[in-house]
């Protein structure tokens, strides 16, 4: 039997998960009509349809927890409290960026918010994620270290070493399978001897689960429970969230590789739909309030774009600044 | 002053950095217990706790991300990778992690680590183990690269390498390990970064070298002082910040100069040097700059093959000669 949500959260929390998860959409798809008009460039991989896991997950934790991720990563820094303005302008490659527009989509960070960092190859932000809990450890802090990656990551060295690291160093991270089954355009059937990603953690003993990566409450609670779990036990834990992304790998990427019937489920199982549904029909809100919160999104990304494109570009010399302290 | 080897050195930076600053912590491939694979990590795991001092799985490119994000949660980790060799197997984190994460990361963030590795040839060890890697990290901007050649720089480089907010590559020689000289007992004595040592002052020819390709310089100038050649011998310390003021400075008053070094000549770091000699000094040379470089092959086993293949005593006076004896 499903719980209802008002057993689970306050209203104000569960509009909250709404307004973030739109937030998101509404980003990820501006910056695809910003890219095609030339004001961003380069690698551009969209998040859309993949917005529960890191809303879900982010309401999970506490605001002290590291969170690391991949080159996917708008959503999960806009998602941690990053100023959407200065992603944007990071993506215009300006000077206001978050990163002074030195890295671009794939690398936003913000250690303000605890959000250290998207990397853009492959795994690689595993080691660092287990040296970060083992630093927070050292340090007998209470946080955790929560690493986001795809399936891809998971046919990597990197990732079999930090697993079986942190088990043997016995290291307080959540480890995020966000499981949208394809690396840029190889089906995970095709890539891993084991298509159910998260049995492969029973290697380096580490308890796992699946989660519905298309409900924003599963992953919440499945992250709030493992989150409990790990900080209790200083242990490293796996959740597989299984999600989809609407858009290609990146913005080269036509994705003609899915079937349109694979990608018309998985469009009726997106998580905004479905979860404004569940809001209006267990009346803790209306269309009308819904749509309120879509059209203040769609602002608040509106003057993001502003923002962006209203900001001056670098100057020349902050090419040879940030290399060295 | 005391006379303890390079060994110990190295070992007294370590506990002395160690003891000073509780940040400082310790771990790579049999560190621990076994106290390092070379013994410069002997008695550290009984004086600081297994805490400080952890052996870890043998997983190279997780040892350097892994101190990468300790750096990056606050501690001072020194990483040892057990030889320079192996350092491939990090490169990854290494290049694409550690060399770039301030820089993209709009200056939000600095890495206060250091990653040890013992590197060059010598002892019969066959083509993958000994390797003289350095110009791969010189190659890289985002890091500093520290490589002693006496005990004294071994203590003072690695303190200040501790010490240093940047992320530091330290290339320890091993078969420099057991050499010895005296080393200042004073636990604030710091050898900076970007200085070159001018080991011996001369008038004839400038030797530039690094690491174990410094010492034997040094031994080639004391024969060519025999034949009445007087040879400057310089010592560049750090690879990254490179002091490029010093040995252009004595090549232009020498007018001649002999690059030596250990790695590979194809595209090596004495070609770069050699390049900003030229580049820098032309009009004041008096001959072409010569390389002694390490042969361009894998390194054979045998030790008769193996003696061929790295920079000698012999090579280095011979390359001095030539030099001598060359003009314009």
């Amino acid at each position: 039997m499903e719980s209802k949500l008002r057993e689970l959260l306050s209203d104000a929390e569960l509009l909250g998960f709404y307004e973030q998860m739109v937030l998101s959409r509404e980003f990820e798809e501006s910056c695809a009509e910003q890219y095609t008009k030339g004001h961003i460039t380069g690698f551009l991989h969209l998040y859309s349809g993949q917005e529960a896991v890191a809303v879900g997950t982010t309401a999970g934790l506490q605001k002290e927890d590291y969170i690391l991720s991949a080159y996917r990563d708008h959503a999960q820094a806009i998602v941690r409290g990053a100023d959407p303005n200065r992603v944007m302008a990071e993506l215009f490659g300006k000077a206001t960026g978050i990163c002074k527009g030195k890295g671009g989509s794939m690398h936003l960070f913000d250690p303000k918010l605890n959000f250290m960092g998207g990397y853009a190859i492959v795994a690689g932000q595993f080691p660092i994620a287990v040296g970060l809990a083992f630093a927070a450890k050292l340090k007998q802090e209470e946080r955790i270290v929560t690493c986001f990656f795809g399936d891809g990551s998971m046919n990597q060295g990197n990732f079999h070493e930090a697993l079986n690291w942190s088990r043997v160093w016995d290291l307080p991270v959540l480890y995020i399978c966000e499981n949208n089954f394809y690396g840029i355009g190889t089906v995970v059937q095709r890539a891993s001897a084991l298509p159910a990603l998260h049995r492969r953690t029973c290697g380096y003993d580490i308890p796992s689960e699946k989660v519905d990566g298309m409900d924003v409450i599963a992953v919440y609670e499945a992250v709030k429970r493992a989150a409990a779990w790990i900080r209790e036990r200083q242990r490293p834990y796996f959740i597989e969230a299984v999600t989809y992304r609407f858009r290609g790998h990146s913005m080269a990427d036509p994705a003609t590789y899915r079937s349109s019937a694979e990608q018309e489920i998985w469009r009726s199982r997106d998580p905004i739909p479905n979860f404004a549904k569940r809001l209006i029909d267990e009346g803790i809100t209306d269309q009308a309030a819904l749509d309120e919160i879509d059209a203040r999104c769609t602002a608040r990304v509106e003057e993001a774009v502003r923002f962006a494109e209203e900001s001056p570009w670098p100057e020349d010399s902050a090419v040879w600044e940030d290399i060295y302290v | 002053m005391s006379e303890m080897t390079y060994r110990d050195a190295l070992n007294l930076a370590l506990k002395e950095e160690m003891r000073r600053d509780p940040r400082v912590i310790t771990f790579g491939e049999d560190v621990a217990l076994y106290e390092g694979s070379f013994k410069v990590t002997r008695g550290l795991l009984a004086e600081f706790g297994e805490d400080r001092v952890r052996d870890s799985p043998i997983s190279e490119n997780t040892i350097a991300g892994v101190a990468i994000g300790a750096a990056m949660g606050g501690m001072r980790p020194v990483a040892e990778l057990m030889t320079i060799n192996f350092a491939l197997l990090a490169m990854d984190q290494l290049i694409n992690h550690m060399a770039k994460v301030r820089y993209m990361f709009g200056g939000q963030v600095f890495l206060p680590m250091v990653v040890r590795m013992p590197s060059g040839g010598g002892s019969q060890l066959a083509a993958q183990h000994s390797q003289s890697l350095e110009t791969y990290f010189m190659h890289c901007p985002g890091m500093r690269i520290a490589y002693p050649a006496t005990p004294a720089d071994a203590k003072g480089l690695l303190k200040t390498a501790i010490r240093d907010d940047n992320p530091v590559v330290f290339i320890e020689h091993e078969i420099l390990y057991n050499s010895k000289g005296e080393v200042p007992e004073d636990p604030e004595f710091l050898v900076p970064f970007g200085v070159c040592n001018v080991m011996r002052e001369g008038t004839d020819v400038t030797i530039v070298g690094y690491g174990r390709m410094a010492v034997l310089s040094l031994m080639a100038a004391a024969e060519l002082e025999k034949e009445g050649i007087s040879c400057e011998v310089i010592d560049l310390r750090t690879l990254n910040p490179l002091d490029e003021a010093t040995f252009l400075k004595s090549a232009a008053r020498t007018g001649r100069a002999v690059v030596v070094e250990e790695c590979w000549r194809t595209a090596g770091l004495g070609a770069d040097i050699a390049c900003r000699i030229f580049e820098n000094c032309f009009d004041r040379l008096l001959a072409p700059v010569k390389r002694v470089s390490g042969l361009d092959v894998p390194m054979p086993y045998s030790r008769k093959l193996e003696k061929l293949c790295i920079p000698s005593v012999a090579g280095i006076v011979e390359a001095v000669r030539e030099v001598m004896a060359a003009s314009y």
